[in-house]
């Protein structure tokens, strides 16, 4: 017999009861949920309490901050994905700067280039598929356009977010979407930069992906930027 | 690599490890201060009483259904996964899942493999297989990474190099990365492990990961981390591997949701780890990274043996969060590598004789002072402290005893000089005349008391009886009484 047949055959030959079946989606029901101002508070007080740069823009204006964060970083070299509609908008804004960092596309496979990702690439910016209030996290599901290495391999990654999209809490965003009728290859939830705490628990950031996550946080327009920072 | 020789702590010499843990004040500065910390961390993300309790129900009756129904989950997430590209292989023994890895890595021409955490690979000895047969298994998490450098093994399962100083590991990364100058500064110590890391995510043939869970209903493999190195090595390398015990799995999407909340939380006190890194298959046409094959390993390794027995399973229940060893006070004192076995503390004390046979372990369940703190901390319930006074029983039920799931090992803890000592017992408490005279002597000879009486008179007075028997002055008193 193989080892799968021995193990399920021992599995089968096991007593087995019945426990009772656990309600996860009752539980969900039941707990608190943050919306509208409070949503947005706690998520960039979570982000940011672990050292996320949280910027909020609105949709006209964030091509011009995403620039000038650039060029305050003084990145040389930015991977982005000029095939989608926020790709190229952010490339046109970045070729306006004085000096434009050179604006790499993911246009083959990684098998090609990994040394380069690697090695010469200061910054990736993606968009990402929505947020996670109750946990300060971000959503995202690497595609064809924007590949999973973006948001991992760079130091720096810039993240556009659509508040809009902001879910209470995870079991709601994966119900509302209904992820459980198909995951693509990849799907995250990224909860800040890439940090460790594995040296006498002194906590340190940029451990193997991105040193800092910048979000781009998209706001609506009828939510007040002064009312969203007041006590935050 | 460095080549120095893997240092084991046998669980056989349980004993003599912890006496001279015991006698390490660094060690156990470190353990007390890092357990401190890590109780603390934990207590602050559970504040509402109610909701942790409601949370740990949840959690427990999801890991219950789960185990309840485990072979036909597993054949479930395998035609899942199947069906996503994900080849799953099973192995019974460590030895089949190390060359199932082997084999692997082998059909590629593959020589080098970047490895994210994986406790089962630890458990199956993954790294020192591989280099046996002239390949190189690299550690990418920190803690890993620095605990190879040393030659040694982890001594928490969340926190790998818990018991390493930063003085420690600046002279590991000194001695060990070329061109590294000695720094005790813990921000660029972590540089330097991502610089010498990094290039190894470029060339590496293959890339090994753990499995945190791995769910049935859509096949996606989930693990959870704050380093990158998971990603990593379940991206950039042309081939995945992930490894792990064939109790990870649960049945819907929707279960990880409660359980990843309950792990962050228990484990290091995070609400939620920086990745959550959910797999649903290689990478698919069109897409231009990700590995082309994703591979699964399951091990049983002495699982199936904790699942034969409806009590013993609960064991299986375990979603890894080391809070059973944050809180336990052995563990606190003498840290990991006394336990000599992969898993450490109270959740190692009743998985490890599954996995090593009661004979190698027989020490463990009794490292405990069954304060019970392990089974109030645990995330999804597991009753520790009953599940270590049943393997208390089975070490010294008698070898030849037909017992419906016997465990392999049974009997190992039978002492002959205690069984002829309750054999005696029995005897005198059985018989009233013996017993009568027992009683007469013991009292009357009192003074013939040993003084030193092995480890109670370490802490306490000699025991000594009283001079009359308890039916002695009762036969007094009603005198006196007149009843």
């Amino acid at each position: 017999m193989s080892a799968r047949e021995n193990i399920l055959t021992k599995l089968r030959a096991a007593p087995r009861s019945a426990p009772p079946a656990p309600d996860v989606a009752a539980y969900y029901a039941g707990t608190p949920k943050l919306t509208g101002l409070a949503a947005l508070k706690h998520w960039a007080a979570l982000m940011r309490a672990v050292r996320t740069e949280v910027l909020w823009v609105r949709e006209s204006d964030w091509p011009r901050t995403l620039a000038e964060q650039v060029a305050a970083r003084g990145i040389r070299t930015l991977l982005l994905a000029p095939s989608t509609a926020h790709g190229a908008r952010a490339a046109a804004a970045l070729a306006e700067l004085a000096e434009p960092p050179l604006r790499l596309g993911f246009d083959q496979t990684i098998d090609g280039w990994k040394a380069t990702l690697f090695n010469e690439v200061d910054a990736a910016f993606t968009r990402v598929r929505a947020g996670i209030a109750l946990t300060g996290s971000l959503i995202a599901w690497p595609d064809e356009h924007e590949p999973r290495t973006m948001s991992l391999v760079p130091p720096i990654h810039f993240a556009l977010f659509d508040t809009r999209t902001l879910y209470p809490d995870f079991f709601s965003a994966m119900s509302a979407e209904n992820w459980a009728a198909g995951m693509p290859t990849n799907a995250l939830l990224i909860s800040g930069p890439s940090k460790t705490s594995d040296i006498q628990q002194t906590v340190a950031y940029g451990a193997h992906g991105p040193r800092e996550l910048v979000v781009l946080a998209v706001l609506p327009d009828e939510i007040d930027l002064a009312e969203l920072e007041a006590d935050a | 690599m460095n080549e120095a020789t893997l240092t084991y702590y046998p669980s056989r010499d349980f004993k003599a490890n912890a006496r001279a843990a015991l006698a390490d004040s660094n060690l156990r500065a470190s353990f007390r201060g890092a357990m401190d910390f890590l109780m603390g961390k934990r207590a602050a993300q559970f504040p509402d009483a109610h909701e942790l309790a409601e949370l740990r129900k949840l959690g427990e009756a999801i890991r219950q259904k789960s185990l309840a129904k485990l072979p036909e989950l597993l054949e479930q997430l395998e035609a899942k996964l199947t069906e996503n590209g994900v080849t799953v292989h099973w192995a019974e023994t460590t030895e089949e899942a190390n060359a199932i890895v082997h084999g692997l890595i082998a059909a590629k021409g593959g020589k080098l493999a970047v490895k994210g955490k994986s406790m089962v690979s630890e458990e199956t000895e993954l790294n020192h297989y591989l280099e046996a047969r002239g390949m190189t298994a690299i550690e990418s998490d920190m803690g890993e990474y620095i605990v190879q450098l040393a030659g040694e093994k982890p001594s928490h399962i969340i926190m790998p190099a818990i018991h390493k100083t930063r003085a420690d590991i600046a002279r590991l990364f000194s001695e060990h990365i070329p061109g590294t100058p000695y720094t005790e500064d813990v921000d660029a110590l972590i540089q330097i492990g991502r610089q010498a890391l990094r290039q190894m995510y470029v060339s590496a043939d293959v890339g090994i990961s753990g499995v945190n869970f791995a769910i049935a209903e859509t096949g996606t493999l989930c693990l959870v981390e704050n380093e990158g190195n998971g990603r990593m090595c379940t991206t950039v390398p042309d081939m995945h591997i992930a490894i792990t015990g064939i109790e990870k799995v649960i049945e819907k999407l929707s279960d990880v949701v409660p359980l990843y909340s309950l792990l962050t939380r228990s484990a290091t006190g995070q609400p939620v780890t920086t990745y959550f890194n959910m797999i649903s298959g290689p990478r698919r046409p069109g897409e231009k990274d990700g590995p082309r094959e994703v591979h699964l390993v399951l091990l049983d390794n002495g699982r199936s043996q904790a699942y034969s027995d409806e009590q013993l399973r609960k064991t299986l229940q375990c979603i890894r969060c080391g809070a059973c060893m944050n809180h336990c006070p052995v563990y606190t004192r003498i840290g990991g590598h006394a336990y000599g076995t992969v898993y450490p503390g109270p959740i190692g004390e009743i998985i490890s004789p599954h996995m090593l046979g009661l004979e190698n372990t027989v020490d463990l369940p009794t490292a405990s002072s069954l304060c019970g703190a392990c089974g109030e901390v645990c995330p999804v319930k597991i009753p520790i402290p009953e599940m270590l006074m049943r393997l208390r029983e089975e070490s010294v039920r008698d070898p030849h005893e037909k017992v419906a799931h016997p465990l392999r090992g049974q009997g190992a803890g039978v002492d002959k000089e205690v069984k002829l000592a309750w054999r005696l017992w029995t005897g005198l408490y059985s018989k009233p005349g013996y017993y009568r005279l027992f009683g007469w002597a013991a009292t009357r000879l009192r003074g013939l008391t040993p003084r030193h009486q092995l480890g109670w008179t370490q802490n306490h007075v000699p025991m000594k009886p009283a001079p009359k028997t308890l039916h002695e002055l009762m036969r007094e008193r009603r005198k006196e009484t007149g009843r």
